[in-house]
Formats: structure tokens, C-alpha cells, sequence
């Protein structure tokens, strides 16, 4: 039998169990979640301007996608800034009602958001299938499109629980974080924008 | 009729040259031979390199190594680590240095090996099939330009540039004693560069995964005199010989009223389909079916009749003749010299 | 310098709470909601190895068929098959979920003194998706409708024009739940380097192999993707009509191989650098000394990582590149040379200036010294442009890498589980058994691959099933084939040293190799507490240079899976998380994507209505569970502190 011996202990009972911000270990998990992902756009944008060297005229012989809707498209993104950073602010707060308000705004704009996206693939002008430009335009658009998706149910899921009793401790966090990702989305949407209508135009 | 007596020639020299010249190490032009030269310099420093680094090993080993099976206590040694500090501090400096000479040299033979161009080479296009390869030299006049498949000649001791493309999937143009390999790639044409300076005919064979018959899709360069290179350009241009007699006449009627007539070119008659390899003068190749049969006329029946047998999985569907048929068709092929 | 010993300090009924708190439910149905990295570790390795198996049983007959020449037991189609699924299952299947995802979920945590793993339904889930893929790859092969486009599967052989039916689309798809599963593993240990740590383990104290996994998680970070988009891409060609590699529309065949190589390169270092840590490790234990050159190595670890991503070109050395980019990427295959120098020459020294105890995780190890080598100086050959013109596609790669994936990753690997399966089993394995292991394995090893080096010069392509007796390559490729007698008989002397030693194998104990880092600091098999007491840490080495009252951390709760975390440079405690207990949700999950997965290939509306359930089983996932109340609102931050 060992002896017993006496140790000195780092008594950690008076730290927190839910913390904001960078320390939240969810926060690393999006945050990584981002990298991937982020690297998933940039090889896509990466993979059209390298076809774009291989082609004499870009589109080649289709017309650009319709500017109007990529601009609306990136109006209503960034109008949904204000309520996730809304719905981020108000978080750590624990007040529930500011909570819902923030994530049911961000919820709602995210739907037109997903409604003028539609209208963007339809007036893109070219099919899928016609070639490797048209491929490209909507293999970024439909990533894009699918982490719109994605980040839409978890905003709806959020609020949901918002509206039980278990929106409380680190659930809060998750608030905040889910903002993070939207802020996420709404960059890949902007550059993705800019990558598919400025490009065909300006450069 | 005079380049016909190089025939035999050349045919003693397929079997004297092809087993062992197919090989980097027994280069047969300047490309070949700088790229030689570059890998036994390398092959020696890393030889030396490994041997020292294993005696390194072996002997670090042997200083320090007990059979003291219980666990020993920890050790350090501190003076023994500065002085380690410094051998590593070398070692690094030295490795360095040594894949700096190796980049230098990689460099050097490159542009070696590259530089050998000309103003006035002889051109050819070589386009990669699932599993043939078509030879072509272009010129400006249509009638001028030769179509062949799978034996590519050239004169000894002048540039050739070859002009890669593949009908298909991605292949590789690879002779090892000539020079290194090319990829051919669909949408993509290269100019890829050699030299022959020793009479011979080479081996080469596809060095990129194409498929089911990837490992029987091979070429030979025939490398010869620039007279004989000339006369064979000049025979191959031709269109095929008329047959004159009843067998030959009635092979040519076998060619042209079977499924040959789908795939296969025979200048001269209205055969002109180019999805297979162009046989106006197929009499005048070693070998058959991408350097996998000899021209003779047993392995050329056999091919004819049954090729899945033979290459499976490739595009030439059995043809089951009569054996009359067969055999006036084969005498019909043999006089496409 | 004393080994500091674990020391129970007195708190009774403790061990009996933290068993009942961190239990794994029982059962069959309690196999598929466990969620302990031990045992999800434990998954990946045992699969992983079955797969390594049955790739060897592809190589033996791919061996078989070019034993002589002309030979025609296996015809093109099947032997096709064979060397793709052998080079997908051996890198996909094999030596990423053992090296990376096995080994790294079950040491990681031990490792740093903590609990269980960061994330651990997604560990649980990343399981599952692994098993899935690597089914849909095997169960192509047994239908005859396998991957026959080589484990890259270049355009446009692998696209829809010439590789009609479903065979690339389960290969794609294959890559997609093999990527996955890695991006969800890569996701949990990150999270578990960076911020579950025990206390006094700043990054200057971290062990390599902790590293070493947080720089291949970031490398995993960074490369799946490439390979994700790429396949994506193949996929749609073949499904949807998409056109990207199309060259009549507009596409690239060179698209493909840049993108794939981006992935591909890098993940040659995710399987080596695993193994280079297992290397830092073992020797530092057998010389008996901290390892020479902590500092220099952590670097080129790290250097390894950036620098394998600057490389990817030099597979394509033969499509006609432009001479300053073929320059660029051979300066920067030569240099990456440098850090794998570096180590070498840090072990070099560690085991000059040591105590060589040469016992059998060692033994290994030499083995990877002499074999690597081998591999690492053929690299150098193929750095060379030129050179790589002439040696390209031929037997002299399938030696190289060879060398540096068995020499590199497979040596090491066999050395770690002789020296980890103790603690995973509770029972040493057999020191005889294990020496003849090795001679069988490196004596075959040998024969089979270093006479591939002479075929490859003597001008054999790749990927032939078959060949000409003109050619003369029969009499190397017969030694070659004899091989793999030795290797088979190398791998069932182990299976068999395994199976007895784990029934009837001397007990192990909690440190029986005298090691220093934290995981030899719990009982052998451990506990799925992993620690009764969570430790501190106080150097490099935990428990060589652990006081003899080295501080313990208490005040994590124990009626619940809670852990510590602590920040990111200096492993301060900053805060405690509750982690989820046993869940079905990860399998269901798993079961639910693999649907919408499997059914894409046959369907493009696949992954719509696929990710209906999708959507289902992760509400459930994500659904807060009200077990354990947490405080309504945060308390404000307080330190941790001493007490006695």
C-alpha cells in the first residue's frame, strides 16, 4: 500500500462553468469549423480564377449573372448583421425576451436572405452543366448556399430552445457563437458576390 | 525496293537492342546521358549520406547501450549536450549545403536537357489513344503529312521535337533510354524534345495509368541513317499498293466489307475511319497492337480474330472470319509495306 | 532524478464517484452511445487494422499476378481494382485513422492530464462516418463494380466519360466520409492540446507527440478540404454533368491534379509526423534522458507542417510545367528535407549521449532509422526534376514510398503499439515473439521493396498487370513477390504475440518502461476516469521531473463528467465544462448522413432529402439535455486557488 502522503491542491471549485467569448471552448470549435470551411471557399475561388487562365473570354460566350440580384443579395447580408450582433450583445445578459427578439430577426432575415438567393440562381445566367464556368459559379454559390441553409436551422433550433427554460449557462454562449458563424457566412457571401459578379465585369 | 533489305536489319535489331536498352542507365542520346550522369552524382552523395548516418546511428548505439533490463534512473549529460550542440549545428549546415549542390545540379541538367532545341527539327505529333499511340509528322501540305501508329522514326543525331496530345485520358510518352517522360494531356499540347545518337530501335511504353490495356500500350523509336529515315518518309507517304492478284484482291474485299473498315484508315481505298491506327503501311512496323504481338502473320490473325483474348478490355471487337477470308486478308496486310 | 510515483491522496469513495460519473453504458445498445476517448481510440486502431490487413491481402495477390511474366491469374479489371483499393485502404482506411485518428483520440487526453476528449460526441460520430466510408469502398470491390481509376483517380480516366457505372463515385464518396471523420477528430484534439492541458503544462512543457498531433490537426484542417472539393467535383462531373475537368468546355485535367496534390502532399506528413512523434517519445525513454534538442524538433515539426503545403507540384513534374515552376517546387521539395534532418540528427545525438536500453519498442525504432532513410534519400532523387522525368510512374516511386510510408509510418507504429499496448491491455506483450516480428517484417520488407528500385530504373511503369519475359523484369519481380512471404509471416506472428499476451501476458502496471509523460501516470488498463487525481505538471517530462509533492487540482466536480480547461500559452485554469455523457445521437447521426451520403451517388435529390433526417438526428444532438443544472447566469471569474 502506497503511503499517504499530503499534497498541496489547486482548489479550481471557484471558477466559472460558463465563460464568453474566445475562452468558450465552443467558440475554438467554430472557429476551426471557420478554417475549414474558409479553406473550402478559398480552393473553390482558387479553382475559378485558375480556369479563368484557361479560357480566352470569361463568361465564355454567357452573360454575366445579373448584377441586381447579387447586390440585393449582399444588401440583405449585411442588414443581418444588426441582429446577430444584436442577439450577441444581449447574451451574456440571460434576458431571455432580448434574446428571442434578436435571433427571431436574425431568423427572419436570414429566410428573405435565402428567398433573394434563390432569385440569384435563377438569373445566373448559364446552367451547371453548359461548362466548366458555369459549373464553378454554381459550385461556390451552392456551398454558399448550403451553409446559408445549415446556419438558418441552427438559428430556428436556438430560438426554439430560447423559448424553454434550459436557455441558460452555456447555452447563452452558444447564442454568441452562433452569431460568430453568421458573421462567417456573411463574409463567404460577399466575397463569393464579388468573386462572381465583379470578376466577370471589372476585371 | 533498296529500304526494304533494312528490314531484316532492323528486326535483328529489335531483338539485339530491346532487352537492357530499356533502361535510364543505358542512355542513348544527350538527353538521356545528362539525366544518367545526374543520377549516379546523386546516387552517390546519398549512398555516402546513408552510410555515414547508419554508422551514426549503430555507433551511438554501442556507446551507450546496456543490457540492464530493470529501469534505470534518468540521466543528462549536460557537456555531452553542448558538444552534441555543435555536431548537430554541422550536420545541419552540411545537409544543407549537400541539397543545395543537388538543387544546382537538378537545375543545371534541366536546363541541359531542355536546351537541346532546334530551329529546324524534325516534328512529330504523337497523340495518346486508350491504348495506341498515333505518329504523325506534320506539314503545311496535307499530302505531305504522314499518319502512322505506334513506330515512330527518326534520323540518328538530329533534334526531334515531339508534340504531345492525347484523343482521351491522360497517358505518359516514355522511352528511358532517350529521355524522360511526357504526360500527354487532354487540352494540353507540348513540345517535349530528343535526340538519338546511336542507330537502334528503342523501346518506350505508356507510364501513366490509362486503363485496362496500360500495360500493353507500347512504342518503338527506330532511330537510322538520314538517308533511310528519308526513304522510309518516302514509302510511308505512299498510298497503299493496289493488290493485284486474286488472293490480294480478295483481302481487300475482306477489309473493306468488315467492321476493319469502322476504325481503321488504309490510304488508297475508301477506307478512312481514324479511331484506330492507320494501316496503309502496317506491313512496314515490327510489331503489332502497341509493341505487344510481332508482325507476323500467325500473331496477326490471332489479333484480328480474337483481340480481347490478346488486350482485354480494348477497342477492337473479335472479328471471326472464314479462314479464307482470314487468310487472303492477312496477305493483303503483308503487302502494306 | 526520481520518478514521481501517482499517489492517492486520501478522499474516500472518490475512485467508486468517478467510476459511476464517467461510466460507459453496457450492451449492445450501449456500444453504439459510448463516447470515452479511450474506447473510441481503441475503435479506430482495431479497425484501422483489419483494413491494414485486408489491403495486405491485395498487395499479396497483386504480387502474385506479376510473379513471372505473361502471367495471367488476375486480368486487367480485377488487378485495377486491386491496386486502387490498396493504396486507398492503406492511406485512407489504415495509416490516417490508426496514426492520427486512433492513436492521437486515445493518448491525447492522457497525455495532457485531463479526463476525456474535447467534443466527445463528435469523436463518437467521427468513428462511425470512418466505418461507413471504408464499407462502401469494400463493398464495391466484392461486387466486382470497384474504384479502378488508381487510389488519385485522375481525370479524365476516373470521370463519367470513361469510367462508366459507379466505381469513382464510390471512391469519391468514400474520400468524403473518410474526410470527414478526420476533420471531426482533427476538430476534437486541437481543442483538447490547446485548452484542456493540466495546469503547469505550458507549451514550452508540452511533450512532441502533443506537438506533433496539434500540428497535423491543422494540417488535416487545411488539406481534407482540397481532397472534399476535389472528389465533390469528380462526383458532379459523373452525376450531375458538371464540366469542371471537361478541356471541350472549358475545364482542366491539371485542376484536378493540383487540387488533389494540394490535399495529397500533406497527407504524407499527416501519417509521418505521427510517426516521428512516437520516435521523440521511445527514444527519450530507452536512452533514458529527456530528448536532445526539444526546441529544434517542435520547430521542425512545425516547419514540416507549413512547409508540406508549399511542395504538392512535385507530382506533376511530367505534365510540361513551366521551368520556374518546376524550379520552385524541387527548391522546396529539397528543403523540406531539412526538418527530418534536424530530428535525425536530435535522435542521433539523444541515444550518443544517453543509456541505449535497447528493448522492443527500440528495436522498431532502429528499424525506422534504416528503412526511412532509405525512403527519405529516394525522395531527394525524385526532388530532382529532371531525374523525376526519367523515374516518375515507375517501380522507383512505388520503392520510395514505400520506404516512407512502412519504413516511416508502419516501423514506428509497430514500435509504439509494443510500447503503448501494455497500457491500453494492462499485459506486456511477448518479447520473442516481438524480435521475430521484426526480423520477418524488415527482411521481407526489404526484398520485396528494395529490388523495386531496379525495376524502376530498368524502366517498369506503374500500375501494369502485366508484362513481357523481353523486358527481363521476372527475376526481380519473383524476388519482389517472395517478399511477401516473410512480411505475412511477420504480421500473424504478431497478431498471435497479441491475442496471447492480452490473455495470459504479464501485468503491465502503470509505468513499466520507466516514461515520463502523464499517461504512464494512471493504472494499465485505465480507468475511464483516466486520473483519480488530476495532476500539475512541472516539466517537459510530467513524471520524470514531477516533485514528490506535486501539486494535484481538486475542486472539479465528480458527480458529474465535468473537466478543467485552461488557457491556450501558460495551461492557467480558467474554467470547468460539464462534458456530455453516453449518447445515441452521434451513431444515429452517422446513420442519417451516411444515408444522404450514399444516396447522392445514386441521385442528386440525395442530398436533399437526405438531409431531412440529417437535420433531425442533429436537433437531437444538439438538444440541450437538463441533467445537471448549470447557473442561470455566469458567476464573475474567479481564480483558482491554493489550499494546504
Amino acid at each position: 500500500m502506497d503511503p499517504i502522503r499530503e499534497r498541496p491542491v489547486l482548489d479550481v471549485s471557484g471558477l466559472p462553468t460558463v465563460m464568453f467569448g474566445k475562452a468558450n471552448t465552443t467558440w475554438l470549435a467554430n472557429l476551426l469549423y471557420m478554417m475549414i470551411e474558409g479553406t473550402m471557399f478559398a480552393l473553390v475561388v482558387a479553382s475559378y480564377f485558375y480556369l479563368r487562365t484557361r479560357s480566352s473570354s470569361w463568361p465564355p460566350g454567357n452573360l454575366p449573372p445579373t448584377l441586381g440580384w447579387g447586390i440585393t443579395s449582399g444588401a440583405i447580408f449585411l442588414i443581418s448583421l444588426v441582429p446577430a450582433r444584436y442577439a450577441q450583445r444581449v447574451a451574456p445578459s440571460g434576458d431571455r425576451s432580448k434574446i428571442r427578439w434578436g435571433l427571431l430577426a436574425l431568423a427572419g432575415v436570414a429566410v428573405i436572405a435565402m428567398v433573394v438567393r434563390g432569385f440569384e440562381l435563377a438569373n445566373l445566367n448559364c446552367r451547371w452543366n453548359e461548362n466548366a464556368y458555369a459549373s464553378t459559379v454554381w459550385a461556390l454559390l451552392g456551398l454558399h448556399t448550403g451553409h446559408l441553409i445549415t446556419e438558418f436551422i441552427e438559428t430556428v433550433v436556438i430560438l426554439c430552445v430560447s423559448f424553454t427554460d434550459k436557455m441558460e449557462g452555456t447555452r447563452l454562449a452558444d447564442v454568441a457563437i452562433n452569431s460568430d458563424y453568421w458573421y462567417f457566412v456573411v463574409v463567404t457571401a460577399i466575397l463569393s458576390d464579388f468573386v462572381i459578379y465583379g470578376t466577370t465585369r471589372f476585371l | 525496293m533498296i529500304g526494304f533489305s533494312r528490314v531484316p536489319l532492323l528486326a535483328a535489331g529489335v531483338f539485339a537492342s530491346y532487352p537492357g536498352d530499356h533502361s535510364i542507365l543505358h542512355p542513348a542520346g544527350p538527353q538521356a546521358s545528362n539525366i544518367e550522369w545526374l543520377y549516379w552524382v546523386i546516387f552517390w552523395i546519398v549512398f555516402v549520406v546513408y552510410v555515414v548516418v547508419v554508422l551514426g546511428f549503430m555507433r551511438a548505439g554501442a556507446r551507450t547501450y546496456t543490457s540492464a533490463d530493470e529501469m534505470l534512473p534518468i540521466m543528462k549529460d549536460e557537456a555531452g549536450d553542448r558538444r552534441a550542440s555543435w555536431a548537430v549545428g554541422s550536420a545541419i549546415t552540411i545537409t544543407v549545403l549537400t541539397l543545395f549542390a543537388v538543387l544546382v545540379m537538378s537545375e543545371i541538367t534541366g536546363k541541359k536537357v531542355e536546351g537541346e532545341t532546334s530551329k529546324n527539327p524534325v516534328t512529330i505529333q504523337v497523340i495518346g489513344h486508350q491504348w495506341w499511340w498515333e505518329v504523325i509528322y506534320p506539314d503545311p501540305q496535307a499530302d505531305q503529312t504522314v499518319t502512322t501508329a505506334n513506330e515512330i522514326h527518326v534520323p540518328v543525331g538530329k533534334r526531334v521535337v515531339i508534340l504531345t496530345n492525347s484523343a482521351d485520358v491522360i497517358h505518359s510518352f516514355w522511352a528511358p533510354s532517350i529521355n524522360g517522360k511526357r504526360d500527354l494531356l487532354p487540352g494540353y499540347s507540348s513540345a517535349f524534345w530528343l535526340q538519338i545518337d546511336q542507330p537502334g530501335v528503342y523501346h518506350g511504353q505508356c507510364a501513366e495509368f490509362c486503363g485496362l490495356q496500360h500495360a500493353h500500350m507500347g512504342f518503338s523509336i527506330v532511330a537510322e541513317r538520314e538517308d533511310a529515315f528519308s526513304q522510309w518518309k518516302a514509302q510511308q507517304l505512299k498510298p497503299a499498293q493496289d493488290p493485284t492478284e486474286l488472293v490480294t484482291v480478295h483481302g481487300r474485299d475482306v477489309f473493306l466489307s468488315h467492321a476493319c473498315v469502322m476504325c481503321h484508315t488504309i490510304r488508297g481505298t475508301d477506307a478512312g475511319s481514324r479511331l484506330g491506327p492507320d494501316l496503309t503501311h502496317i506491313a512496314s512496323r515490327q510489331m503489332i497492337a502497341a509493341e505487344t504481338l510481332p508482325n507476323t502473320p500467325g500473331a496477326l490473325a490471332g489479333w484480328i480474330v480474337d483481340p480481347q483474348r490478346i488486350k482485354p478490355g480494348n477497342r477492337m471487337s473479335p472479328n471471326p472470319l472464314q479462314p479464307d477470308d482470314l487468310q487472303a486478308l492477312i496477305t493483303y496486310l503483308q503487302t502494306l509495306k | 532524478m526520481a520518478i514521481s510515483e501517482p499517489v492517492v491522496v486520501p478522499q474516500s469513495g472518490a475512485a467508486d464517484r468517478l467510476a459511476r460519473t464517467w461510466a460507459q453504458p453496457r450492451g449492445f445498445w450501449g456500444w453504439f452511445q459510448n463516447v470515452h476517448h479511450t474506447a473510441i481510440g481503441v475503435r479506430f486502431m482495431v479497425t484501422s487494422f483489419i483494413f491494414f490487413l485486408l489491403g495486405g491481402v491485395l498487395a499479396a495477390m497483386m504480387r502474385w499476378q506479376l510473379v513471372r511474366p505473361e502471367h495471367n491469374a488476375i486480368g486487367p479489371d480485377l488487378y485495377n481494382q486491386l491496386f486502387t483499393v490498396h493504396g486507398s485502404t492503406m492511406i485512407f482506411l489504415f495509416a490516417v485513422p490508426m496514426m492520427f485518428q486512433g492513436f492521437g483520440v486515445y493518448v491525447v487526453p492522457h497525455m495532457c492530464g485531463t479526463r476525456n476528449i474535447a467534443f466527445p460526441r463528435l469523436n463518437a460520430f467521427s468513428y462511425y462516418i470512418y466505418v461507413v466510408g471504408a464499407l462502401l469502398l469494400w463493398v464495391g470491390l466484392f461486387l466486382k463494380t470497384g474504384a479502378d481509376a488508381g487510389w488519385f483517380a485522375y481525370v479524365p480516366l476516373s470521370g463519367p466519360e470513361f469510367t462508366p457505372g459507379k466505381r469513382s463515385d464510390f471512391w469519391a464518396q468514400m474520400i468524403t466520409f473518410t474526410e470527414v471523420s478526420a476533420l471531426g477528430v482533427a476538430i476534437c484534439i486541437t481543442t483538447t492540446i490547446l485548452r484542456y492541458r493540466a495546469p503547469g503544462m505550458t507549451l514550452n512543457r508540452m511533450p512532441i507527440l502533443l506537438w506533433e498531433k496539434l500540428v497535423t490537426s491543422i494540417m488535416v484542417i487545411f488539406a481534407m478540404p482540397s481532397v472534399m472539393v476535389v472528389s465533390s467535383m469528380l462526383l458532379m462531373d459523373r452525376t450531375i454533368n458538371t464540366q469542371f475537368f471537361n478541356p471541350s468546355v472549358g475545364g482542366d485535367v491539371l485542376l484536378y491534379q493540383h487540387l488533389f496534390w494540394f490535399f495529397g502532399h500533406p497527407e504524407v506528413y499527416i501519417i509521418f509526423l505521427p510517426a516521428t512523434a512516437i520516435v521523440s517519445t521511445v527514444v527519450a525513454v530507452f536512452a533514458r534522458r529527456h530528448i536532445f534538442g526539444y526546441v529544434p524538433i517542435v520547430t521542425s515539426v512545425v516547419a514540416t507542417g507549413f512547409l508540406g503545403f508549399s511542395v504538392w507540384v512535385h507530382h506533376m513534374f511530367a505534365t510540361g510545367l513551366p521551368q520556374m515552376s518546376a524550379s520552385f517546387f524541387t527548391a522546396a521539395s529539397l528543403m523540406i528535407v531539412i526538418p527530418t534532418a534536424v530530428q535525425f540528427y536530435c535522435w542521433m545525438a539523444t541515444i550518443w549521449h544517453g543509456r541505449l536500453q535497447l528493448k522492443l519498442p527500440m528495436l522498431w525504432i532502429f528499424g525506422f532509422f534504416f528503412v526511412f532513410l532509405i525512403g527519405g534519400l529516394s525522395g531527394v532523387m525524385l526532388a530532382s526534376v529532371p531525374l523525376d522525368w526519367q523515374v516518375h510512374d515507375t517501380f522507383f516511386v512505388v520503392a520510395h514510398f514505400h520506404y516512407v510510408l512502412i519504413g516511416g509510418a508502419l516501423f514506428p507504429m509497430f514500435g509504439g503499439m509494443y510500447f503503448w499496448i501494455p497500457k491500453i491491455t494492462g499485459r506486456m506483450m511477448n518479447d520473442r515473439l516481438g524480435k521475430i516480428h521484426f526480423w520477418l517484417f524488415f527482411v521481407g520488407f526489404n526484398l520485396t521493396f528494395f529490388t523495386m528500385h531496379f525495376l524502376g530504373l530498368h524502366g517498369m511503369p506503374r500500375r501494369v498487370y502485366t508484362y513481357t519475359p523481353e523486358m527481363r523484369w521476372g527475376a526481380l519481380n519473383l524476388l519482389a513477390t517472395i517478399g511477401v512471404v516473410f512480411m505475412t509471416a511477420g504480421i500473424l506472428v504478431f497478431i498471435a504475440n497479441f491475442f496471447q499476451s492480452k490473455a495470459t501476458g504479464r501485468f503491465a502496471g502503470p509505468n513499466p518502461w520507466g516514461a515520463g509523460s502523464l499517461e504512464w501516470a494512471t493504472p494499465s488498463p485505465p480507468p475511464h476516469y483516466n486520473f483519480l487525481e488530476l495532476p500539475t505538471v512541472n516539466g517537459r517530462e510530467a513524471l520524470w521531473e514531477a516533485e514528490p509533492n506535486q501539486p494535484i487540482v481538486g475542486g472539479v466536480r465528480e458527480d458529474i463528467p465535468e473537466v478543467l480547461v485552461t488557457n491556450t500559452l501558460d495551461s492557467e485554469p480558467e474554467y470547468r465544462d460539464e462534458l456530455p455523457g453516453p449518447s445515441i445521437w452521434p451513431f444515429l447521426t452517422a446513420i442519417a448522413v451516411s444515408i444522404a451520403f450514399i444516396w447522392s451517388i445514386f441521385s442528386p435529390w440525395g442530398i436533399a432529402y437526405g438531409a431531412i433526417p440529417v437535420v433531425i438526428t442533429l436537433i437531437g444532438w444538439l438538444w440541450p439535455r437538463g441533467h445537471s443544472p448549470s447557473p442561470r447566469v455566469p458567476e464573475p471569474a474567479l481564480e483558482a486557488r491554493w489550499i494546504r
